[in-house]
């Protein structure tokens, strides 16, 4: 079986992370429910005329793709997985309340045909006419985990060599509208540093794109190593130190041999138990950092948490607004990842160093 | 790699039946299930002809027995009952005793209620509990919560039209590489105005019978269904004794990257899944005893398609025939719909008519199986093509 290696990262999110040069060294501070990505310049990219005809999470998933492949410095892939829980919800809405408003009459096609799940994937595709493997995962909070799971297998069987991998999310104005309703978005609004005080339930819903170009062979551009991926369906709040501990010992780890695990808080009273158990319990005397406060909350916003723990593992730092705890590490070796969105789709990523 | 993956237990519903044996049924007795639609109001009912399950919503919930404040859109209500019918049809009493996962593909999800309730979730607190049901992964976490499925690997796949095939392609990988010993793969999509809309807009939805690889084939009926196999591993199979159905022997996937919509005309994709998938099965094309098409009708999908077959297997082309005209086409769960059928012919050495054809296509002299034939299978290719460029094949074999 051969080992499988983050060579490439890449992040547009609602900070300024689209550069890899960076690391987190301005931070954007918000006071609102409701987080947007910070765009790139598109232009550089995407031909404008192509451009105007994508909505945002095509256009950040094309450019997240692109920022990705350039820096493993490849041209091509062997497959392309993408992970998408909510999927084109900007042309999803446009085409339902065309639907609805105009009572199925003077329909035209262009929001149907791009509200498809693959949308991001089949275009990345288009864009470096790769005729390979494409796939797309829609499962909530696993949605990235499962494209990353599935690049893994593929690289350790030695059925593919390189492969982007990335996690995409874009927001709808309707879908954050109903979904304020039942209390998923948090009522009020928070700035960065009250996120994880706040004591209301609810998330500060947000989009993104995170790509990686993962690969059986190690690159100089390396990042991490991708050791292990595990999802559960469901995990009762009882049994998450438990099976942690299970899943590292299926890795010849325990919890002590962890330097840094990134947890998924997002603020939600009802939900960060889930983590604050660990903090105080078999990761205790672990470093602990954490991302939402920074980057909201979405179905693949995990892939920001592989991403923050790449840039960790390749840069040996940890910049002061991540951290959780005052306890530090002399060398960066390993990193745990573990996240779940409302009690349901769990995951476990382990990385090590390369 | 040419060890297959055993099917051991199957389940179904869909226009033509409710179940395994009903589908079979119809299909050699050349019953198809398209009609106009009843379950949807729609304006374009007198336009369209659809493959549709004739229960209300109301019906299949009290079939599952689900309690009156169930936020269940049809996707996951079809998809559960699928799913029920594998696991015992496999023999699954104890569903913890090996590590058991779900891959399950749909594209509609719960778009059903999300257009049935889009304004009234602003106002109206009853219908706000679908909110929560409209993303696509919603169907497998219930059908995983209904089959007592937890703390494992449960995902869905969206790559439109070959949701439900890549999914087989997953769940395959999953036990070959030992992360799963038992994985229920297939699909479930219902009808929605989104679609048969979307598709109107495409201009591509016959206003009749659907004709495929005709040359006066007027576009494809929408259909709605759910399917689902249970794969084992080797261990499995022989510690609680199996009978297996047949064996998932080689896939492919891959893109057609020639356009969002349409397939490229000299099928690029279809051709380069095709062979991938005889690659992994260490067959070549004169090995394979039939193909079951992804032939929607539509004028580019049967033209590409049959280039495509032509150019994989040339002069070696065996029977081939689509089962689109007995069900329409069911979207994300079409490639597990053909999975059972293409277990189905290898069971029974049966292949299925192409119905309604009449007239071949002027392009090339590809003239598919019309009528019911019985005769010795041993394999059978099933393709599924969908947006995005995305091209599937999965071949099925009676034997390892």
């Amino acid at each position: 079986m051969k080992r499988v290696y983050i060579n490439s990262i890449a992040s547009i999110s609602p900070q300024k992370t689209f550069e890899n040069s960076l690391f987190l060294n301005e931070i954007t501070d918000y006071n609102a429910s409701v987080i947007f990505a910070q765009d790139p310049d598109y232009k550089q990219y995407i031909p404008p005329a192509a451009a105007r005809r994508m909505a945002k999470g095509i256009k950040m998933g094309v450019v997240a793709s692109k920022i990705a492949m350039d820096e493993a410095g490849i041209e091509t892939v062997d497959a392309i997985i993408t992970g998408t829980g909510m999927g084109c919800m900007i042309d999803s809405e446009k085409f339902v309340s065309a639907i609805i408003d105009n009572k199925e009459q003077y329909l035209t096609p262009t929001s149907f045909i791009q509200s498809t799940h693959n949308t991001v994937a089949g275009q990345i595709a288009l864009g470096i006419e790769c005729k390979a493997y494409n796939f797309t995962y829609v499962h909530s909070a696993i949605s990235f985990e499962s494209a990353l799971l599935d690049a893994k297998m593929q690289l350790e069987n030695n059925e593919a060599e390189h492969i982007l991998v990335g996690g995409v999310e874009e927001l709808g104005e309707h879908t954050t509208k109903v979904h304020r309703l039942i209390n998923h978005v948090k009522p009020e609004s928070v700035t960065i540093s009250e996120v994880l005080k706040s004591k209301i339930e609810g998330a500060v819903f947000s989009e993104g794109a995170n790509f990686f170009v993962v690969s059986n062979e190690k690159k100089e551009s390396c990042y991490a190593e991708l050791v292990a991926v595990e999802t559960f369906n469901t995990l009762k709040r009882e049994k998450v130190s438990e099976t942690i501990e299970g899943f590292l010992d299926e890795n010849n780890l325990k919890a002590s041999d962890i330097d840094v695990v990134v947890f998924g808080n997002n603020g939600d009273v009802d939900f960060d138990g889930y983590y604050n158990q660990l903090s105080e319990g078999i990761f205790g005397k672990t470093q602990q950092v954490f991302y939402k406060h920074l980057v909201g909350e979405n179905n693949t916003v995990s892939a920001f948490g592989v991403w923050l723990a790449s840039k960790i593992l390749k840069t040996q730092s940890i910049p002061e607004i991540v951290k959780i705890n005052k306890v530090t590490s002399p060398q960066i070796k390993t990193i745990l990842c573990y996240n779940q969105y409302r009690g349901q789709n769990h995951s476990l990523v382990l990385l090590k160093k390369c | 790699m040419s060890k297959g993956i055993a099917i051991t237990g199957m389940g179904i519903i869909s226009a033509i039946g409710n179940n395994v044996a009903e589908n079979y049924d119809a299909l050699i007795n050349e019953r198809k299930g398209i009609t106009r639609v009843d379950n949807i109001e729609t304006i374009q009912r007198n336009e369209i002809m659809v493959g549709e399950v004739k229960f209300t919503n109301d019906e299949l919930i009290a079939q599952l027995n689900l309690p009156p404040e169930n936020n269940y859109s049809r996707t996951a209500l079809l998809g559960v009952i699928a799913a029920k019918e594998a696991f015992a049809s496999a023999g699954i009493t104890d569903v913890n005793k090996y590590k058991t996962g779900i891959v399950s593909g749909t594209s509609v999800g719960g778009m059903d209620m999300t257009e049935k309730y889009y304004y009234e979730y602003l106002t109206d607190k009853i219908s706000q509990k679908y909110i929560e049901s409209h993303h696509a992964g919603d169907s497998t976490q219930k059908i995983a919560e209904q089959l007592g499925i937890e703390e494992s690997l449960v995902t869905t796949i969206s790559t439109a039209c070959s949701s439900a095939a890549n999914a087989i392609m997953l769940g395959a990988r999953l036990i070959k590489s030992g992360k799963l010993d038992r994985v229920l793969v297939g699909g479930a999509d219902c009808l929605s105005k989104f679609t048969i809309n979307g598709f109107k807009t495409l201009m591509i939805l016959s206003d009749t019978f659907n004709t495929p690889f005709d040359e006066n084939r007027k576009g494809l009926n929408l259909g709605e269904a759910a399917a689902f196999l249970v794969l084992e591993s080797d261990q499995v199979v022989k510690a609680e004794n199996r009978k297996v159905l047949a064996y998932v022997k080689g896939y492919g996937n891959s893109n057609d990257a020639f356009h969002q919509t349409a397939s490229s005309d000299n099928g690029d994709g279809a051709t380069l899944a095709m062979e991938k998938a005889l690659k992994t099965a260490d067959l070549k094309s004169s090995e394979i005893d039939y193909i079951n098409a992804h032939g929607t009708a539509t004028g580019n999908n049967d033209l590409s398609e049959g280039r495509a077959i032509l150019r994989v297997f040339g002069e070696d082309l065996p029977e081939f025939s689509s089962t689109k005209a007995y069900t329409g086409h069911t979207l994300a769960a079409a490639g597990a719909i053909e999975a059972v059928y293409s277990v189905l012919a290898l069971q029974n050495n049966v292949i299925f008519p192409n119905l309604n054809f009449k007239t071949p296509m002027k392009e090339f002299s590809m003239i598919p199986q019309t009528e019911l034939k019985h005769k010795e299978l041993n394999t059978v290719l099933s393709n599924s093509f969908g947006f995005g460029g995305n091209c599937s094949a999965v071949i099925f074999s009676k034997k390892d």
